[in-house]
């Protein structure tokens, strides 16, 4: 990256020209950049407004904006050399990147920024770069690996990351399973007992930041019985990590006899929870049903699709969604731009679903949940919507953009990335906007 | 409209094969191309639409498309027999990774493994030639 900046004189000129700029924006917290004639292609409610920040990126999954309104965001799967994290600068005020620059030679999900420093995950290790006071990688070429050898499948990779205030990092390790099968996905087949992945996947752990090449034996099992987790974040208001739990996949394709089409297309329920250290959400032995809001037996296990699970071990979730969504981003709104009922809320970025099929997909979406004194309020709204393109999405493959990754900028924007042409968008709200 | 379409026909299928007990040894008459594309097609919103789409597309880095590969349209009869009755984990294909395990679909008859590959090869974008019920045996046979 300094490579690129250090080229011309100009640019580092134009630069901090910018910071500047920026930066007197912020503090007059007012919104200068204009929303695109269309939205980006977004559909919004009234009052907000969306910008295209930058577009074909590759397979952008989570971002972060630091102080000064520069966006980091992580590559996803094999990156090209110095490809693995992309950082965009906007030197003019417009609020569409200008300088866009890259490191990093490992693909990855994870990115944070907390106390100075910028985190980032492959599938397997999670690292840090120390960054200098106006938010800027100081060595991009020799991170601190904090974090190796965690447990990496062909499916459910990703390692998402969170940090409190109190010098930890949590870490998501996707189980590499569907429901812990004997045989994986394959019709019929019961479930393992006890399921072996646990020990090493299927929840959550716990890390210190500071700490360098830490492996599972100096981690923690912050929380298990999560099948896997892409979006999740700190809420430093409760003190507490918020997960959004993928809910297991194919209930009819593996046992048609119990579940029809419907069922599959409905149940098991998209979760959030509010995680305490040794929470068990219950996968694979239980998944929760969003029609009857009941913990429910899964059928590799014993269960009938009406069998209640009354294990005690197993936690409630603090709110349930539609099956199959996938959320992939969550992100606990404190900025001051957006109206009042947006503070302390959740915004959820909902990939989009594939295992509806035959019924028409949904997701492709952000939806906000309000929060009152600590607790969502149960309802949801859809926030930003028209990702895919499409008016009803019949296949996976014909979705335009899939919303991903959540991070709000110091003004209080909130950014979203989508990693299918990657795609960054801004989301502003301008009371004058009709 | 579509979705309310292949809803009816999935239905209308699924009463057709499922609750008719399909035994190993039975024989289906000969098919024309037409014929078994027909049939394929009704295995295959039972047996494939939950992974390959309604649109044979996939999903982008989680089930492989089958729509423009190279693999399903090709002349290698065999190995997409192969893949039918044993299942895939963890290959490459087209020099894409993809997340999801296929399961290995032994119990379909020759015939039926004929005819939704004969469908796959024929439909959306593909144009190949029939595989038929006697290939897929032969495959069968020399399957471990």
């Amino acid at each position: 990256m300094r490579k690129i900046v250090s080229l011309s004189l100009a640019c580092i000129v134009l630069l901090s020209t910018t910071v500047l700029a920026a930066d007197s924006t912020h503090l007059n917290n007012q919104i200068t950049v204009k929303p695109d004639a269309d939205n980006a292609g977004l559909k919004l409610l009234p009052g907000f407004g969306a910008l295209k920040v930058a577009d074909n990126l590759g397979r952008t999954r989570h971002l972060v904006v630091n102080a000064q309104g520069d966006i980091y965001t992580k590559i996803m799967g094999r990156v090209a050399s110095e490809k693995g994290i992309v950082k965009l600068h906007d030197s003019n005020g417009d609020g569409k990147a200008d300088v866009i620059t890259s490191f990093g030679n490992y693909g990855g999900t994870g990115i944070a920024i907390k106390n100075g420093y910028l985190y980032a995950s492959s599938d397997e290790e999670v690292f840090r770069y120390k960054l200098d006071d106006k938010g800027a990688v100081l060595d991009t070429k020799q991170p601190e690996k904090i974090i190796t050898g965690l447990k990496k499948g062909n499916q459910h990779e990703t390692k998402s990351i969170a940090l409190d205030n109190d010098g930890n990092i949590y870490v998501n390790i996707g189980a590499y399973s569907n429901s812990c099968q004997i045989e994986d996905r394959t019709k019929g087949s019961l479930g393992k007992m006890p399921c072996p992945i646990l020990d090493s996947a299927g929840g959550i752990w716990q890390f210190k930041t500071n700490v360098l090449n830490q492996t599972y034996a100096q981690g923690e099992r912050y929380a298990t019985g999560l099948r896997n987790v892409v979006g999740l974040d700190w809420n430093s208001q409760l003190n507490q990590l918020f997960v959004m739990q993928h809910g297991r996949d194919q209930l009819h394709d593996l046992f048609p006899e119990l579940y029809d089409e419907r069922a599959n297309a409905e149940k098991p329920a998209e979760t959030m929870y509010a995680i305490k250290k040794g929470t068990n959400a219950g996968w694979p032995y239980v998944y929760y049903d969003p029609e009857l809001n009941k913990k429910m037996v899964a059928p590799e296990y014993g269960g009938d699709a009406k069998k209640e699970s009354t294990d005690p071990a197993f936690s409630n979730p603090t709110m349930a969604f539609p099956a199959h969504l996938a959320p992939n981003g969550l992100l606990f709104y404190t900025g001051n731009q957006f109206p009042e009922k947006y503070k302390n809320g959740a915004f959820i970025a909902f990939h989009g679903s594939w295992n509806r099929a035959p019924l028409p997909q949904a997701g492709y979406f952000v939806v906000f949940v309000p929060f009152e004194n600590g607790k969502p309020t149960g309802k949801w709204e859809v926030f930003a919507d028209g990702f895919s393109g499409m008016e009803v999405v019949t296949g996976t493959r014909g979705a335009a953009h899939r919303p991903c990754g959540l991070a709000q900028g110091p003004d209080g924007s909130l950014y979203v990335s989508d990693d299918v042409k990657g795609t960054i968008y801004r989301i502003v709200y301008n009371k004058e906007t009709k | 409209m579509k979705a309310i379409k292949y809803g009816v026909v999935t239905l209308t299928a699924f009463f057709l094969i499922n609750h008719q007990p399909i035994s190993a040894t039975e024989q289906p008459s000969p098919s024309t191309l037409k014929a078994s594309i027909g049939r394929g097609k009704e295995l295959y919103l039972l047996q494939c639409l939950a992974c390959h789409q309604v649109d044979g597309g996939g999903v982008p880095h989680l089930n492989a498309p089958l729509d423009g590969s190279a693999n399903v349209k090709g002349n290698n009869k065999a190995r997409l027999i192969k893949i039918v009755l044993n299942g895939l984990k963890g290959e490459e294909i087209e020099g894409e990774a993809y997340g999801n395990v296929m399961a290995p679909h032994k119990d379909l008859t020759d015939q039926q493994i004929a005819d939704i590959l004969t469908y796959v090869r024929n439909n959306w974008s593909n144009k190949a030639s029939q595989i038929t019920s006697a290939e897929v045996k032969a495959v069968r046979a020399k399957n471990k």
